[in-house]
């Protein structure tokens, strides 16, 4: 009969939520995104995701033997991490990236700092910022348009292949811009017509200029290329490109309760507004359309939902995942709109991450019956 | 203290960078190849003796409440002397090490010796101090400088050590890189000392 009870200090309720179950949960969520990447971009984007998980599994396991801690790669973490590292880079990248990407990320941006729950930011993100610093040309520019014609070129449904048709109905316009419409990611497309020294150089005549960048950049956010972009149509890094698939994912995890909805809502709802409000050019009037461009684009429903919510780099408080958010999504637009980058989700999670401790100390609720001192 | 122990106790025991973790803005900047590291090291060595000697002999002469001032002005005399020479004799190095010459005025491993230990003892052991903590720095940054220039260029001293394949990991040559690859010798540095 005693044992029936158990005689503890709280807490005193428990679910079977555990580390495994989280994390092997957030992998089953994201597996829709690699199934999309395989139907674009075949089996090489399967293989790489496959090779950074090993990578980051086996260097995990590696640190934690000499460390002589209890190797814990069963949790299903360092798996999540392969992953999530291999989803930002590009489906032609050579099969040492997400090799040099997993063993950063694990080694420098989790196990140098004492393992999982210890570290300050995201390490599939650093080890992304790692590859960015470490390997540019790989990371960045046209490596994204080698992708494309595995799938993509034969496709009805392509936005890239849409700015191509718009530019075939423009009159005048020049090889660069033609240039610019078939080689590039979405979003810098949208930089470089944001770009008013590109612009320029389109044609000889400025009003003509401003009529072809209108025009192209209108093209971003027609309902051909948003239906491209939900979908994964577009050029992009193996597991951000489908809107569908992540959403699919995202709505998982939201039901099994493992992340909050604070932190997306607030992400791509600042992204949203902000967009909405300042993502227009000169030539191309505020649509309701242009913010949709901007938050179906890029890595932000990927960050937003994925890596964003991770529990150990954000905010505890429910005010604070607030803050975190609004403040991922500001530097997100930011850093699209003025800076030299064509994405920022991935340093505005990364800056944010290390303010987590800061947002948590602020926001700290009053603990009750206490008075203010 | 005898005269050998003072000079090899920079090297590994007291290394300036690795363990007394002094004149890290030097060893973060300049150890971007070894050929830097070394002409770095050797212009900061030869500041170091100078101003170590130099200081041991006005030790006694050194009002104590404007001692750093003159230690500033003994370190500069010499960064001049070091500037002008690398300037007219190995100019590619003064270029490419550029601004962290004359900085050597306020390298911390220089003032820290003369306020530490110069001023102290007596002019053999501290010309003895500065050889062994120069050359200590002058390894530390090679050291530091052998990772970064194999991974981030592929080389060593100029020296092709990579296949021509490589694909150099350019973050190495870049500050992250550089508190990376400090950090971890320090670690494995550390590490070896509890296992002893």
């Amino acid at each position: 009969m005693k044992d029936k009870y158990t005689v503890s200090p709280a807490p005193h309720l428990h679910d079977r939520t555990s580390i495994p179950n989280v994390m092997w949960n957030v992998v089953i969520a994201l597996l829709p995104a690699l199934a999309f990447a395989v139907y674009y971009w075949g089996w090489r984007s399967l293989w790489l995701t496959l090779i950074g998980v090993v990578a980051a599994v086996a260097t995990e396991a590696l640190i934690q033997y000499l460390r002589k801690v209890p190797v814990t790669v069963y949790d299903g973490s360092a798996v999540l991490t392969g992953m999530l590292l291999t989803y930002n880079i590009s489906a032609d990248s050579p099969w040492w990236l997400p090799i040099m990407g997993s063993v950063f990320a694990i080694a420098i941006g989790k196990q140098a700092f004492g393992g999982l729950g210890n570290n300050p930011v995201n390490p599939a993100l650093l080890g992304r910022a790692f590859l960015l610093a470490s390997w540019p040309s790989l990371m960045t520019g046209n490596c994204w348009i080698r992708t494309l014609p595995h799938k993509l070129s034969e496709s009805s449904i392509n936005g890239i292949s849409n700015l191509s048709l718009i530019h075939a109905n423009l009159q005048g316009v020049s090889a660069k811009a033609y240039d610019l419409v078939t080689s590039a990611t979405p979003l810098k497309v949208a930089q470089t017509l944001r770009d008013s020294s590109f612009v320029n150089t389109i044609t000889t005549d400025p009003a003509t200029n401003l009529d072809i960048s209108g025009k192209m950049f209108k093209s971003l956010f027609d309902m051909g290329t948003l239906r491209s972009l939900f979908w994964g149509n577009v050029g992009g890094c193996i597991g951000e490109v489908s809107v569908f698939a992540l959403l699919l994912g995202a709505i998982y995890l939201l039901w099994k309760n493992i992340i909050e909805w604070r932190i997306p809502l607030f992400y791509i709802g600042t992204v949203f507004v902000l967009t909405f409000l300042f993502g227009g050019i000169e030539g191309a009037g505020p649509s309701i359309l242009l913010p949709f461009f901007h938050i179906f684009s890029g890595g932000l429903m990927l960050g937003a939902f994925f890596m964003a919510t991770d529990y150990t780099t954000s905010p505890l408080t429910k005010n604070g995942r607030i803050v975190f958010a609004i403040g991922c999504g500001v530097l997100t637009v930011v850093i699209r709109l003025v800076g030299g980058y064509p994405e920022g989700v991935s340093y505005s999670i990364l800056f944010m991450n290390v303010m987590t401790p800061l947002i948590d100390k602020l926001t700290m609720p009053k603990a009750f019956g206490r008075v203010k001192k | 203290m005898s005269f050998m122990k003072e000079l090899t106790k920079g090297l590994i025991k007291e290394n300036p960078t690795f363990v007394i973790v002094l004149g890290m803005c030097p060893t973060l900047a300049t150890s971007t190849s070894v050929n830097n590291a070394i002409g770095m090291g050797m212009a900061a060595t030869f500041v170091l003796v100078c101003s170590n000697i130099m200081i041991s002999l006005i030790k006694n002469v050194t009002p104590d409440k404007i001692r750093i001032p003159v230690y500033v002005v003994v370190i500069a005399a010499f960064v001049s002397i070091v500037d002008m020479m690398m300037a007219a004799y190995v100019p590619d190095l003064h270029k490419s090490l550029g601004l962290f010459i004359p900085l050597i005025v306020v390298n911390c491993i220089i003032l820290g010796r003369a306020e530490a230990y110069a001023n102290k003892n007596n002019v053999l052991n501290s010309l003895a101090d500065g050889i062994g903590m120069g050359a200590g720095f002058t390894l530390a940054l090679t050291v530091v400088a052998t990772f970064r220039e194999i991974l981030g260029n592929g080389t060593w001293a100029g020296l092709r050590i990579m296949p021509q394949t490589y694909d150099p990991m350019l973050m190495a040559l870049l500050a992250p890189g550089a508190f990376i690859t400090l950090g971890t010798l320090m670690a494995t540095i550390n590490l070896l000392k509890e296992k002893k």
